[in-house]
């Protein structure tokens, strides 16, 4: 290996260890809420409330919900983990740090989207845990589909977060989003309801909703049912990786956001 | 070869600011050089393109040779800076910040607690190594950015207002500390308000204002150049009316107070003679203003008029 090489790979593993810290160390804000929150949604629409809606695709209410809150916490918690750490660097002006140093820019970009995945990863497997506790028979359907859309989903969601760090200016500028855009997507997209119980006209408009087919695929994983087609919608989500990885690098070497 | 070499850099901020106009320099290896300027002269933005925190819009930029164009990454391994502005996280602890800050210029972890141990010492930081950085007094916090700025052992060291609100004992022992590093071959340049500082450590200068250099020399020829220097004389009794004073400038502040300037071939001894003859006795004598402060005004003046 060359110098170079093993000093990038050392830079990677210090931004790397340093973002997973910090989502660890303050593990009572990162890891305990999702955990909490998804265990009221399976008391109230899974024990009280899931039982009366009867089956939805064929699976009991609570058992077609699991996958919807996994996925949903895994798109939250990817995002607000890579838009808050980003923008905390810009803010305290420590990102100076990473840009006076040699690191490349994928190397940067790279780091803060492997924090981002391990803490959706981690949350995801929290939320399974606990769906556990309420559903102990539930079984996983396709073991490899539902890792890989949970992997794609978390980095897909990551350099969503990473380029809503880069265009905010204020703490304003990175909770517009995620309140106004991404939660009702989410909530929308799928995560409680198959669309096939909409009128036909809400169907249509749903398929416009990108949320919907990151949480069909991974319901395919985990049930073996799903509103639309998978391999299509793996291919889409592959190909926004792809988008949204260049325009993170174009805006990291252009200087938008992080350069004056 | 020159440890760093600016030619025609032009910087125009998005706001519309042309902050810099066409700067040129070059600072030889192993020099002390300080950088000048009033507030807004672009010292900083000169300084953030250097280290890559600002883009710059024209020209060119070499660090010992490797200009940033052709491989940035090669010319910021050679390169330590000490921003104005803190750029640290206020939640992490002192040797944390520092261990990182190595680990990001790809220095393995053992290697980097070494020569943090070595450079935390040296600053007199060692002790808080374990506090959270926002615990640190104003004056310490700037010699953690100092610490930060090294751990990568640059052969160019640019310190951007080191010792800005840091009191007189902190900033000598930092003085000390920079100087020990220049003798020992790291080239240094620096930007200060305080001019006496300038003139304590640094051998060449240049005055930077309005995005353009407006002096570029050393500092001996720079001092040279003083050839006038302004003395207030506190009086014993009232003056009612300015005697003349043959090829002196003399003027009254008020009724006890006279300012006289002196060029280089007038004698401070002469003109008392003068006031003695006049039977005028002074209760007190100071040097107007630091020397070097006049002459950097009345630089920048002529610079204006022209
Ligand atoms: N990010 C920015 N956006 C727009 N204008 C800027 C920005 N940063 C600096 N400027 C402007 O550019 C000019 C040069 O600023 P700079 O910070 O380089 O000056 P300086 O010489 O470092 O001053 P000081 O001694 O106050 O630190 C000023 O007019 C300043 O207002
Ligand atoms: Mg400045």
């Amino acid at each position: 290996m060359s110098n170079r090489t093993r000093e990038i790979l050392w830079s990677l593993r210090t931004l790397t260890e340093r973002e997973i810290r910090r989502y660890l160390r303050i593990w009572v804000q990162t890891l305990v809420p999702p955990a909490v929150t998804m265990s009221l949604y399976f008391v109230i629409f899974g024990s009280l409330i899931g039982p009366r809606i009867g089956s939805m695709n064929g699976f009991d209410y609570i058992q077609f919900m699991i996958p919807g809150l996994i996925m949903m916490s895994v798109i939250t918690n990817s995002y607000s983990n890579v838009v808050s750490s980003f923008f905390g660097v810009k803010f305290q002006r420590s990102i100076e740090e990473l840009l006076v140093s040699p690191m490349p820019a994928f190397i940067i970009l790279l780091g803060f989207i492997i924090g981002g995945v391990s803490r959706g990863i981690l949350v995801g497997i929290v939320v399974y845990l606990v769906s556990l506790f309420f559903y102990p028979d539930f079984t996983i359907h396709n073991l490899p589909l539902t890792l890989g859309v949970l992997v794609l989903t978390a980095i897909l969601f990551s350099l969503m977060g990473f380029i809503n760090a880069i265009f905010a200016d204020t703490f304003d500028d990175i909770s517009v989003v995620p309140t106004f855009v991404l939660t009702p997507l989410i909530y929308l997209g799928g995560v409680f309801y198959s669309i096939s119980i909409l009128p036909e006209i809400w169907q249509k408009v749903s398929l416009i909703n990108p949320m919907l087919y990151v949480v069909n695929t991974f319901r395919e994983g985990m049930l073996g049912v799903s509103d639309i087609d998978v391999t299509s919608a793996l291919l889409m989500q592959l190909f926004f990786i792809i988008i949204l990885t260049a325009s993170c690098l174009y805006l990291l070497k252009t200087g938008k956001g992080t350069r004056q | 070869m020159n440890a760093l070499e600016i030619s025609n850099l032009k910087k125009t901020y998005a706001s519309g600011v042309e902050a810099l106009k066409g700067i040129s320099l070059s600072v030889e290896e192993g020099d002390f050089y300080a950088l000048l300027g009033p507030n807004g002269a672009g010292k900083s933005t000169t300084i953030g393109i250097v280290s890559s925190l600002v883009t710059k819009s024209d020209g060119n930029v070499s660090i010992f040779g490797t200009d940033i164009d052709q491989d940035f990454a090669e010319a910021k391994r050679k390169l330590g800076v000490v921003a104005q502005e803190m750029n640290f996280s206020p939640f992490e602890k002192v040797l944390d910040i520092v261990v990182t800050q190595s680990g990001f210029y790809g220095i393995p972890k053992k290697v980097a607690l070494a020569r943090a141990e070595e450079v935390l010492h040296k600053l007199g930081l060692w002790e808080k190594k374990d506090l959270q950085s926002r615990t640190l007094s104003g004056g310490l916090k700037r010699r953690l950015m100092i610490a930060k700025s090294l751990i990568h052992q640059p052969r160019l060291l640019i310190l951007d207002e080191p010792t800005a609100g840091v009191d007189i004992e902190l900033r000598r022992g930092m003085w000390d500390f920079i100087r020990e590093l220049n003798k020992n071959g790291t080239t240094v340049i620096l930007t200060t308000h305080y001019l006496e500082e300038a003139e304590q450590l640094c051998k060449n200068i240049a005055i930077i204002d309005k995005g353009l250099i407006v002096e570029n020399t050393s500092m001996k020829d720079l001092l040279k150049k003083l050839d006038m220097q302004t003395f207030i004389l506190d009086l014993e009794t009232n003056l009612d009316t300015l005697p003349a004073f043959d090829g002196y400038i003399v003027n009254q502040i008020d009724p006890s107070t006279l300012r006289v300037a002196l060029n280089r071939d007038q004698s401070l001894n002469a003109f008392f003679e003068n006031l003695s003859k006049l039977n005028i006795q002074v209760k007190s004598l100071r040097n107007e203003a630091n020397r070097l402060e006049e002459l950097f005004l009345q630089i920048i003046k002529n610079d204006h008029e022209q």
